[in-house]
């Protein structure tokens, strides 16, 4: 299996810790980052204020709605307006089962939209098959990582 | 789960529907699975019976092969994306495909997944499982108010 991150933007520390848990359990990622707002999802993705530049890009980005700083919505809009990240499967990840949000999402362009379930045992075993899915089966498109190694 | 969610498969090889359908089935998370031969029929489909009472009755995923008689599984892709009543909703390639340039052409033309199906039959089945448990189950589709324009 190749490198295959994901990169978690997450507010709430109980959603954060129950996310990686059921992600690592089933071992599906090499590698998780994880931020706690969208100005640091921002960042991380596109390098603005990191010297070192941007991360590599992550397999797949699962996105919170609601966040500090700056929306989820406002994220997903800047990743699918940059070229560099434009492809980039975004999976919404929300407590939010409003129709508005639902629409807002897909028409910006995310991958897919699970709602959390409230249940935690649900959770984990939604998280576990949106790792499943992500991870192992769908195909992403080629990222700077891949490009380089081969 | 909504009770009235179905997929709608795209596909012209006898054998993959075959094994394709058995795999849903068994999976138990399609109560109705809706099957077009080639590109042709899948947009009479979504486009050609819909301006009725059936209209509101969107699929909660396509899943659409590339390689198609008549109208190819790309040209299917960009004109469902096209059109207002069918713009949101998910759709899966799935496929034989290797080639790198059509994964990158399915997500620009605005695929939310690619799943390449495994030669071994096994495993076919087993990823057809998986691929119905997460755009069914997990997947939360976009309203059906989106797809009338409200």
């Amino acid at each position: 299996m190749p490198d295959r991150t994901i990169l978690l933007v997450e507010d709430d520390p109980a959603d954060e810790a129950l996310t990686l848990r059921a992600l690592r359990q089933n071992n599906v990622a090499n590698d998780i980052a994880v931020v706690r707002d969208g100005e640091e999802a921002l960042n991380y993705l596109f390098g603005e204020e990191q010297e070192t530049g941007p991360a590599e890009p992550p397999t797949v980005v699962l996105l919170d709605l609601r966040l500090p700083k700056v929306d989820g919505l406002e994220v997903l809009r800047l990743i699918r307006a940059d070229e560099r990240t434009k492809l980039i499967p975004v999976i919404v990840l929300t407590s939010s089962r409003e129709e508005a949000d639902l629409v807002k999402s897909y028409s910006l362009g995310a991958n897919s939209y699970v709602c959390k379930p409230v249940d935690f045992v649900q959770f984990a075993e939604a998280i576990r098959e949106l790792g499943l899915y992500w991870l192992i089966l769908n195909e992403p498109p080629v990222t700077r990582r891949a490009v380089l190694s081969t | 789960m909504n009770n009235d969610r179905y997929i709608m498969l795209v596909e012209d090889n006898p054998d993959d529907e075959a094994l394709t359908l058995r795999a849903l089935m068994q999976s138990n998370v399609a109560n109705d699975v809706v099957v077009a031969h080639d590109g042709e029929e899948a947009l009479n489909f979504l486009f050609g019976e819909r301006d009725g009472a059936e209209a509101a009755r969107s699929p909660a995923v396509v899943l659409l092969d590339l390689k198609l008689p008549k109208v190819d599984g790309l040209e299917v892709l960009q004109r469902i994306r096209a059109d207002e009543r069918t713009r949101l909703i998910p759709l899966v390639m799935l496929t034989s495909s290797k080639e790198e340039s059509d994964v990158i052409r399915s997500y620009t033309s605005g695929a939310n997944g690619y799943v390449r199906k495994p030669v071994d039959f096994v495993q076919f089945a087993e990823a057809v499982k998986e691929v119905g448990l997460y755009w069914m189950l997990v997947n939360e589709p976009p309203p059906r108010s989106a797809e009338l324009g409200g």
